[in-house]
Formats: C-alpha cells, structure tokens, sequence
C-alpha cells in the first residue's frame, strides 16, 4: 500500500519536473530579440550584423524597431514624413534609412558617415542598407512599434515593404520572454 | 573519404559576409553533405567554430594557407 502510494508520489514529481523543464525549454528559446531604440548608423550597423549573424546561424530572430530605431525602416526614397509641423520638422532633422543615417559622435555633417561607408566598401563588410535587405531576405523579423510611428506620423506606406505588423511594448516583451538572448541597442 | 560536395567561397568578405554566405549555400544542400568555405577574413578563425556550435553543423576542418583559411563543415 504504502510502496504504491510512493510510486504514485514518485510519478506526481517526474511529471512536475518534465513539466518544468519543458516551461524552461520554451522560456528560452533558440531565439535572439532585440529592441532597436537608436537610430544612429553605428549602432543599426552592429543590430543587424547581429540579426544576420543569428539568422546564419539558424537562430530564430525578430528586431522590434523604436522610438529613433524606427527610422531606419524608412524607405529609401521617402524624405519627408510626418503628419504636422512637428513631425514633419522631427523628420528633416532626423532623416531615415540607413543610407543616410548620423554617427553617434564624428558625424561632422555627414563626412563620418561617407567615410565609414567607403571603409567598409574597401572592406567588403556589408552597409546596414545592405544588412537590412539580407536580414529580411534571410527571415529576420522586422518588426515596428505601433506607438512610435503613431507619434512621428510614420505610416505603412512609408516603411520598407516585408515589415511584420506593428506592435505593442507587451508583446515586444513577449518576444524577448521567449528568447535565449535579448538585446536593447 | 569523403567528397565535398560544395565550395562556398567567400574570399575578400569580411563579417557578417562569409557566414551569411555559407549559410544561403548551405540551404541548398542536403543533410550529411560536405561544404568547404574559403575566406580571408581572419574573424573566421574565432566565428566558423562559433557558428558551427549555434547552428548545430559539424566543423570538421580548419586550415590556413597563404592567407586563405579553409574549413570543412558538415550539414546537420
């Protein structure tokens, strides 16, 4: 009686430990999620080396774009944005896509950017233009917060097309809940 | 002794450029293949291996010559 009981208990417990270690399991994901908050081409580059890295090596990745990082999701051709003065005003300082994205520091009026970008063409390291289009080429999600482009006037049409849906800061928490490696960059 | 299948080459590319390279060329090939990828960037000392362990394919040669590295991986 006793033995059977025990067997009973034993069994309860292996359960709740397979249970756990499958909750652990999905909890941590193959998986890299990164918040791109800044806009500057020096710190988009590094995010999407990283994404296209992950992605090379079969990792599951998805970037949720913010606040500055947002612009970098701008088409190319698109100059002005924006659906006021004040918006509008934000985007001419701060243009988007990475083709024309600042230096964090050394910008010097666009002279660091062309010279970091014929560096890296002399090096053959991919530009962020290009690292974008591998990333989503290579499934990277690329995903915009709702709220920012709500806020910059920023609509659909102009970001690059092969977006994910806009979304929200929960389920951006999600994303990175899920995710062996989270990133705010 | 096993054939390669494939030769990535990937010379004159520097990060992330081999690793997304191998890994296009190696969607199409079939598991238990066997790629070989020339480079010249000497990041990929350090970052083939580390690929090899995330991705899960098997690294089953390094070697450097004349300032070309080449490795030898086996698809998963």
């Amino acid at each position: 009686m006793s033995e059977r009981e025990m067997t009973n208990t034993e069994r309860e417990l292996a359960e709740v430990v397979s249970a756990a270690a499958e909750e652990r399991g999905r909890s941590k994901r193959d998986k890299l999620a990164i918040i791109a908050w800044d806009g500057h081409l020096d710190r988009i580059w590094p995010t999407l080396i990283l994404s296209t890295t992950a992605a090379a090596s079969g990792m599951e990745v998805s970037v949720f774009f913010t606040f500055w990082g947002l612009f970098a999701l701008v088409r190319p051709g698109v100059r002005i944005t924006g659906k006021d003065w004040m918006t509008k005003a934000l985007s001419v300082m701060n243009p988007g896509s990475p083709g024309r994205a600042k230096l964090s520091r050394y910008n010097f009026a666009g002279a660091g950017p062309w010279m970091l970008g014929k560096l890296a063409k002399d090096y053959k390291t991919p530009h962020p233009s290009e690292l974008l289009e591998m990333a989503r080429d290579m499934g990277v999600r690329l995903i915009p917060c709702q709220m920012t482009m709500d806020l910059m006037g920023l609509t659909k049409e102009d970001l690059l097309d092969g977006l994910e849906e806009p979304i929200g800061a929960a389920t951006a928490l999600l994303e990175m809940k899920e995710a062996a490696i989270q990133l705010f960059i | 002794m096993a054939v390669i299948t494939r030769t990535v080459d990937a010379r004159g590319q520097s990060c992330p450029g081999p690793l997304v390279t191998l890994a296009r060329q190696l969607k199409e090939a079939q598991a238990g293949d066997l790629l070989e990828l020339l480079a010249t960037d000497p990041g990929s000392r350090s970052d083939v291996p580390s690929w090899a362990e995330l991705s899960g394919n098997e690294l089953l040669e390094a070697a450097e010559g004349n300032g070309v590295f080449r490795y030898v991986i086996r698809k998963r």
